[in-house]
C-alpha cells in the first residue's frame, strides 16, 4: 500500500515536522521513521484540498441561506436599483484576471524564471488588493447612503455574502504577499514551488466563489 | 528498499539532491540538547502531549458539566428549595434558590459544555491525537504545529464559554440548540445579553479547533500509514476517528456560517432569523432598528445539518474504541471487519440526510418530515449490523473481565437502549407525542453518556498504560464501573417513564400542572441516583491520579494486543517507534492457530 | 466476580422489562387518551415498543449469556473466525424488513394528523396566539373574520365543543412556542411568522392541561393553558355570552 512517493526533501511541511523533530530530539538516538502511503500527492496539497472542501461547505451554508431567504421573500428588490452593477462587473473581471496572472506566476517559476514569478505574483497581489479596495469603497458609499445591514433582509444578506468573500480575499492577498517576499528572497526553484501552488489553489477558489456570488447577488 | 539503512541513505540523497524522492524517509538524529518544560508540556507539538492536554481539559469540563447536571437534578427534584451549601454561595440574591432564568442557563451550558467541551474533545481531541499516529505507525501527525494550534484554539473557546456564564445579564439561555428568535432578540431573553453572543463565539472557536484537527487526522491517516498497513487493515478506532473527522470537515463549516449569522443578527441587527412583525415585550425588532424578514426555521435546518452529524461524531469513534477493546479483551478476532467498516460509513453517510428528524413538529412541511422519517429509520440498520457483530465477537470468545472490557460491554448494552428509543422518535406520529419530552432526554443520555462516556472510560483504562507507562488499578476500576453502571441506569432509564408520562424537557418546575404532579417522587429518585453517580466518580479520579504516579509499571504490550501502538515503548518517546515497522496482517488476529500465543501482532513476521 | 457481573448486566435486562410492564401501575405511563387520533398514535407507540422490546431482550440476553458463559477462565483459545456472510445477511435483512414495516405503518397516521389534504373541511374555530408566557385564544365575532374589532379574546382557556373536528390556526407573537396537550397526543410548534393550521377532535368532555413544549424563555415552565371541552350547547351558550360581554364593553367605551 505504502508506495514510493517523490517528496522534495525541502518541502515546507516536512521541514516543519523535522524542524521540531530536531528540537525535542533529546534522550532518543534512534532514527525517526516517517512513511508515506496513500495517493501520490504531497501531504500539504492533500490537506489544502481538504481545507478547500470545508470552505466549499462554508459558502454552501451562506449561499444556501441567501437563496432560501430570497425565494422566501415575496418582493425581493431588484439588485440593479440598489447596487452599482457595472463597477462590480469590472471588479469581477479584475479578479478573474488576477487568477490568470496567478497561473502565469506558476508557469514562470516552473520554467525557472524567478523574475517572472515575482512580476506575476505582484500583478496578482495588485489585482486582489484593488478588488478589496473597490469593495471597501462600495461599502462606504452604501453606508453613507444609510444602507446598513440592519435596514432590511436584502442588505443583511448582501453584506454577509460579499463581506465573507471579501475577508477571504484579504487573507489571500496577505498569503500571496508572504509568498512574494519569499520569492524576492529567491526561496523558490523549479523543483520547489509547492507553497506558490498552495496559495494559488486558494486564490483560484476565492475567485470561483466570487463569480458565483456576483451572479446570484448582483445579476439574478 | 524498505529497511532502515537504505531508506536512510535515500533520505540523505534527497537532502543532497533536492527533488529526489524517498519511500518513507528516515532521519538520523544525533544532536542532544534539553528542551524546557514549557516547550515539552505546554507549547508542545507532540501529538501524545497534545492528546493528554485535550484529555485533562475534557475531564475538567466533564466535572463542570457534571456539577451543572447536579444543579439541574436538584431543581427538578425539589424545585425552588434552598440548595444546601452551594446555594448560599451561588445565589445569594435569589434567596439561595435556583431562579428560573438560572435554570435555563444551567441546562443550556450543561448541554453545550458536555457536547462541545467534553465528548468531542475527549473522543477526537484526546484519543484522536494520541491514537492515530501510534496506531498507524507514524512518528507524529502530518502537521504537528497545526496540531498544537488546534489545541490552543480551545483556549479562547473556553474563555468565551466561561465568560458567557459570568457576564452581566447572565449566560446564554436558549438551550444548546439556540433557536431564534429567542436566541437572537435580546429582549426575548433578558438574561442573556452578551452571554449568547459569547456562546456563539465559543462555538466558532471550538469549530476552528475541530477543523484543524480533522484536516490533520485525515491527512495523517491517508498519507502516513506504515508499509503494509492498508486501509482495510486499520483498527476500527482509526476508522471511527477517520469517519468522524470527515463528518466534521463537511458538516462543521455550515454551523460556523450559521453561528456567525446569528452573531450578526445579535450585534449588527441583521435579520437572517428574525421574521417580520414580531412583538417582543411590546416592541417589534423593526422599531428597534433591526432588520426583519428572515426565517427562524432556517437556523434549525443549518443547526441540525451540523448537529445531527455531530451526534454521530460523538458515537462513531466510541464504537471504534469499543470494537478494539472487545476484540482484545475477548481474545477473539472482531467479527465481520468489513461490515463493521461499511456500517460506520453508512451511518456517517446517512447522517447527512436525517437532520430533519429534530424538526418534525417545527412547522416544516410534513411531507418533508415523512422523507426524513424514512432516512432516519434506515440509519438503524448499520447500527444493527454493528450491534450483532459485537455480540458475535463475544460469542465463543475468552472474555477477560478487565475494567476496560467491562466499560466496553456496558457501552454495547446501553447504546442498544439509546438506539432503540431513537426508533420511537424517528417515527413521526409517535414523535408528535414524545418530541421535547424526557424520552428524548433519556434517549440521548443513553447514547451519549451511557454510550460514549462509558466507551471513553473503557478507552482510558485500555490505553492508559501506553499514555503513562503504568496501569490503572483494576480493583478501583471495577468498583468505579459497577457503581457507575447501576446509578447511570437508575438515572436515565427512569427518564423514559417520565417522558412517556408526557413531561416536557427544559421545565424548571413541572409540578404545577396536574398532568405531571405525580411525577415528583420519581424525579427525586432520579436525582438521588444522579448525586450518587456523581459522587461515585471519586473512585475514577483517585484511580486516575494515583495510577499516573504510582500505578503498576508495565511493558510495551500489557494486554497482549495486536495493533501497532503496542509495538512502541510505553510511554512512547519522541517519534514514537524505535524500530522499523512492516505490517503483515489485520489488527485482530487473536486466538490464531498460526502461533503458540493467542495473539499475532500486525507487525510480527512469521 | 464473573457471576456478579453477569447479574449486573442481567439486572439491566430485568429493569428494562419490569419498568415497561409495571410503569402504568404507577401512572408513569401514557396519560389517558381523549382524542380521535390519539388511539392510532398509541397503537404505533406499542407496535414499536414490542418490536424494539424484542430486540432489546434478544441482544441484551445474548450479551448476558456471553458474559456468563465465555467469561469463564479457560485454557483453550477462542474460536478463530473473522465473520460469516450468511449471518451478516440475516441480521441485515430481518431488521431491515421490520424497519420497513415500521416505516410504512407510520405514514398513514402522520398524514392523517398533519397533512393539510386530510384536514376536516370546517372553518377555523379560533386563532391560538402564543406569546411569552401565556396563551390567547381569539375567536371570530359575527363577521366570522379574525383580526376585526368584534373578535373575542379569551386568555388561558381554549373552549371547544366535544365530538366535532376542530380546526384552529396556531400563531406566535414573539418566539417559538409549542402547543402540547398530552391527553390529545397533539403537539405543534408555534412558529413566529407562520400561520399553522392544526386539527383535532376530542371525544370526552373535560378540561385538559395545555402546556408549552418548546423552550421560550425563563417563563417556559409556567406557560400554562387549558383546553376546555364542553357539549355543543354549552359551547354555543359560552360563545353567545362572551360576545355580549364584548359588545357591552364596546358600548361602555363609546359612552
Ligand atoms: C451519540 C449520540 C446519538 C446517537 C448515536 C443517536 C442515534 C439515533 N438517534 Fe438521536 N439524538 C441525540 C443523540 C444521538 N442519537 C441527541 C443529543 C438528541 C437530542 C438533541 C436535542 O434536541 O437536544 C437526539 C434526538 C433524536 C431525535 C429527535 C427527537 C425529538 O426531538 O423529537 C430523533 C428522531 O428521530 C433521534 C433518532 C435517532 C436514531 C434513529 C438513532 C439511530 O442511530 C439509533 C440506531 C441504533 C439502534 C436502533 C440500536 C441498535 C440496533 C439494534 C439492537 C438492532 C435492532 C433494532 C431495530 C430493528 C429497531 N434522535
Ligand atoms: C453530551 C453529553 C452529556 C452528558 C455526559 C450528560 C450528563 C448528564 N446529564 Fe445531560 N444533557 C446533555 C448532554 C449530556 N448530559 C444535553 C445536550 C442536554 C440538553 C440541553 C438542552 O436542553 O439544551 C442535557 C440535558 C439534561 C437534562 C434535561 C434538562 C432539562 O431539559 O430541563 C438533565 C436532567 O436530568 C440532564 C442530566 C444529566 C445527568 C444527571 C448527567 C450525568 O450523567 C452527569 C454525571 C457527571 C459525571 C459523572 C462527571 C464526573 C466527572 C468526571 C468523571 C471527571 C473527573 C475529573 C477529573 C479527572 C478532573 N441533562
Ligand atoms: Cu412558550 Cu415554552
Ligand atoms: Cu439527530
Amino acid at each position: 500500500m505504502s508506495q514510493a512517493t517523490a517528496i522534495p526533501a525541502h518541502d515546507p511541511v516536512r521541514q516543519g515536522a523535522h524542524g521540531h523533530a530536531h528540537d525535542d530530539a533529546a534522550a532518543h538516538h534512534h532514527p525517526i521513521y516517517d512513511y508515506d502511503s496513500g495517493p501520490p500527492v504531497d501531504r500539504a496539497k492533500f490537506a489544502i484540498w481538504l481545507f478547500l472542501a470545508t470552505e466549499v461547505m462554508f459558502f454552501t451554508g451562506l449561499i444556501g441561506t441567501y437563496l432560501v431567504l430570497r425565494i422566501g421573500t415575496s418582493s425581493w428588490p431588484n439588485p440593479e436599483n440598489r447596487l452599482a452593477v457595472p463597477i462590480t462587473a469590472a471588479n469581477t473581471f479584475l479578479l478573474i484576471t488576477s487568477s490568470w496572472t496567478m497561473v502565469r506566476a506558476l508557469h514562470a517559476i516552473h520554467n525557472g524564471s524567478q523574475k517572472g514569478l515575482i512580476r506575476w505574483l505582484g500583478c496578482t497581489i495588485l489585482g486582489g488588493a484593488t478588488f478589496v479596495s473597490v469593495q471597501v469603497f462600495e461599502y462606504l458609499e452604501l453606508i453613507h447612503h444609510g444602507s446598513l445591514p440592519s435596514v432590511d433582509i436584502f442588505w443583511s444578506t448582501f453584506y454577509a455574502m460579499t463581506g465573507f468573500h471579501g475577508l477571504h480575499v484579504v487573507v489571500g492577498v496577505i498569503w500571496l504577499i508572504a509568498i512574494w517576499i519569499s520569492a524576492v528572497r529567491g526561496k523558490f526553484t523549479p523543483q520547489n514551488y509547492l507553497r506558490v501552488e498552495l496559495a494559488g489553489l486558494y486564490w483560484h477558489f476565492v475567485d470561483l466563489v466570487w463569480v458565483l456570488l456576483f451572479t446570484i447577488v448582483y445579476l439574478m | 528498499m524498505r529497511d532502515a539503512s537504505s531508506t536512510a541513505h535515500a533520505a540523505h540523497a534527497a537532502a543532497l539532491h533536492p527533488g529526489l524522492g524517498a519511500p518513507g524517509t528516515v532521519h538520523e538524529i544525533h544532536e542532544h540538547h534539553e528542551i524546557g518544560f514549557l516547550r515539552k508540556y505546554v507549547f508542545s507539538t507532540d501529538h501524545k502531549v497534545i492528546g493528554i492536554q485535550f484529555m485533562f481539559t475534557g475531564l475538567v469540563f466533564f466535572l463542570l458539566g457534571g456539577l451543572m447536571a447536579m444543579a439541574i437534578r436538584w431543581q427538578l427534584a425539589w424545585p425552588w428549595t434552598e440548595m444546601p451549601v452551594v446555594g448560599r454561595v451561588l445565589f445569594p440574591n435569589t434567596g439561595r434558590v435556583i431562579s428560573p432564568e438560572f435554570y435555563t442557563m444551567l441546562f443550556t451550558m450543561h448541554g453545550t459544555i458536555m457536547i462541545f467541551f467534553v465528548i468531542i474533545p475527549l473522543l477526537t481531541g484526546a484519543f484522536g491525537n494520541f491514537l492515530i499516529p501510534l496506531m498507524i505507525g507514524a512518528p507524529d501527525m502530518a502537521f504537528p504545529k497545526l496540531n498544537m494550534f488546534g489545541y490552543w484554539a480551545m483556549i479562547p473557546a473556553i474563555l468565551c464559554v466561561l465568560m458567557s456564564f459570568a457576564l452581566e445579564g447572565g449566560g446564554p439561555a436558549a438551550g444548546w440548540t439556540a433557536y431564534p428568535p429567542l436566541s437572537t432578540i435580546e429582549k426575548a431573553a433578558p438574561g442573556s445579553m452578551h452571554g449568547q453572543t459569547f456562546w456563539l463565539l465559543a462555538l466558532t472557536f471550538v469549530g476552528a479547533s475541530s477543523m484543524m484537527g480533522a484536516v490533520n487526522y485525515v491527512t495523517t491517516i491517508v498519507k502516513m500509514r506504515a508499509p503494509g498497513l492498508t486501509m482495510m487493515r486499520l483498527p476500527l478506532s482509526i476508522w471511527g476517528l477517520f469517519i468522524a473527522a470527515l463528518l466534521q470537515l463537511f458538516a462543521l463549516p455550515v454551523l460556523t456560517a450559521a453561528s456567525i449569522m446569528q452573531v450578526l443578527d445579535r450585534v449588527l441587527h441583521t435579520g437572517f432569523f428574525t421574521p417580520t412583525n414580531l412583538l417582543v415585550n411590546q416592541m417589534t425588532p423593526e422599531s428597534a432598528g433591526a432588520a426583519a424578514g428572515g426565517q427562524p426555521l432556517l437556523w434549525q435546518h443549518l443547526f441540525w445539518f451540523y448537529s445531527h452529524p455531530a451526534v454521530y461524531i460523538m458515537v462513531v469513534p466510541a464504537m471504534g474504541f469499543a470494537s478494539d477493546i472487545l476484540s482484545t479483551h475477548a481474545r477473539k478476532p472482531l467479527f465481520g471487519y468489513k461490515p463493521m467498516v461499511y456500517s460506520i460509513m453508512a451511518i456517517a453517510g446517512l447522517g447527512f440526510i436525517v437532520w430533519g428528524h429534530h424538526m418534525f413538529m417545527s412547522g416544516m412541511n410534513p411531507a418533508l418530515g415523512m422523507t426524513f422519517m424514512v432516512s432516519t429509520i434506515l440509519i438503524a440498520l448499520p447500527s444493527c449490523v454493528k450491534v450483532f457483530n459485537w455480540l458475535a465477537t463475544l460469542w465463543g470468545s475468552r472474555i477477560h473481565l478487565t475494567s476496560a472490557m467491562l466499560n466496553a460491554l456496558a457501552f454495547v448494552a446501553m447504546f442498544i437502549i439509546g438506539g432503540l428509543s431513537g426508533i420511537w422518535m424517528a417515527s413521526t406520529p409517535v414523535d408528535i407525542y414524545i418530541h421535547d419530552t424526557y424520552i428524548v432526554v433519556a434517549h440521548f443520555h443513553y447514547v451519549v453518556f451511557a454510550g460514549s462516556v462509558f466507551a471513553i472510560f473503557g478507552a482510558i483504562y485500555h490505553w492508559f498504560p501506553k499514555m503513562f507507562g503504568r496501569q490503572m488499578n483494576e480493583t478501583l476500576g471495577k468498583i468505579h464501573f459497577v457503581g457507575s453502571f447501576i446509578f447511570t441506569n437508575c438515572v436515565f432509564y427512569m427518564m423514559h417513564q417520565i417522558g412517556i408520562a408526557g413531561l416536557m424537557r427544559r421545565t424548571a418546575d413541572p409540578y404545577a400542572y396536574d398532568v405531571y404532579a405525580h411525577l415528583q417522587p420519581l424525579n427525586q429518585f432520579i436525582s438521588i441516583s444522579a448525586f450518587c453517580l456523581f459522587a461515585w466518580q471519586i473512585f475514577f479520579v483517585v484511580n486516575l491520579f494515583h495510577s499516573i504516579f504510582w500505578g503498576k509499571r508495565v511493558g510495551r504490550n500489557p494486554w497482549n494486543a495486536c495493533s501497532l501502538e503496542w509495538e512502541a515503548p510505553s510511554p512512547p518517546g519522541h517519534g514514537n517507534f524505535d524500530k522499523k515497522l512492516t505490517v503483515h496482517r489485520g489488527p485482530y488476529e487473536y486466538g490464531t492457530p498460526e502461533v503458540a500465543e493467542d495473539y499475532l501482532p500486525q507487525a510480527r513476521s512469521i | 466476580m464473573r457471576i456478579l457481573l453477569t447479574l449486573l448486566f442481567l439486572a439491566l435486562l430485568v429493569l428494562g422489562v419490569w419498568t415497561f410492564t409495571d410503569a402504568h401501575n404507577h401512572a408513569w405511563w401514557l396519560p389517558p387518551n381523549v382524542s380521535s387520533y390519539g388511539g392510532d398514535i398509541d397503537r404505533l407507540f406499542y407496535l414499536i415498543l414490542w418490536m424494539v422490546g424484542f430486540f432489546f431482550v434478544l441482544t441484551e440476553g445474548l450479551l448476558v449469556w456471553c458474559v456468563f458463559n465465555f467469561g469463564r477462565k479457560r485454557t483453550t483459545k477462542a474460536d478463530f473466525t473473522h465473520g460469516h456472510h450468511k449471518l451478516e445477511l440475516v441480521w441485515t435483512a430481518v431488521p431491515g424488513l421490520l424497519l420497513l414495516v415500521i416505516t410504512f405503518t407510520q405514514m398513514q397516521t402522520w398524514a392523517k394528523v398533519k397533512f393539510k389534504s386530510n384536514f376536516p373541511d370546517v372553518k377555523p374555530i379560533c386563532e391560538v396566539w402564543a406569546s411569552q408566557f401565556d396563551w390567547r385564544m381569539r375567536y371570530p365575532g359575527d363577521d366570522g373574520k379574525f383580526g376585526t374589532v368584534d373578535d373575542i379574546e379569551n386568555p388561558f382557556e381554549f373552549v371547544v365543543p366535544v365530538n366535532e373536528p376542530i380546526l384552529f390556526n396556531l400563531r406566535s407573537r414573539d418566539v417559538i412556542h409549542s402547543f402540547f396537550v398530552p391527553y390529545l397526543r397533539l403537539k405543534q410548534d408555534a412558529m413566529p411568522g407562520m400561520v399553522i393550521p392544526v386539527w383535532f377532535q376530542v371525544e370526552k368532555e373535560g378540561s385538559y392541561d395545555l402546556v408549552c413544549a418548546e423552550l421560550c424563555g425563563w417563563g417556559h415552565y409556567k406557560m400554562a393553558g387549558r383546553l376546555k371541552v364542553v357539549s355543543r350547547a354549552a359551547y354555543d351558550a359560552w360563545l353567545k355570552k362572551s360576545k355580549e360581554e364584548m359588545n357591552s364593553n364596546g358600548s361602555e367605551d363609546k359612552s
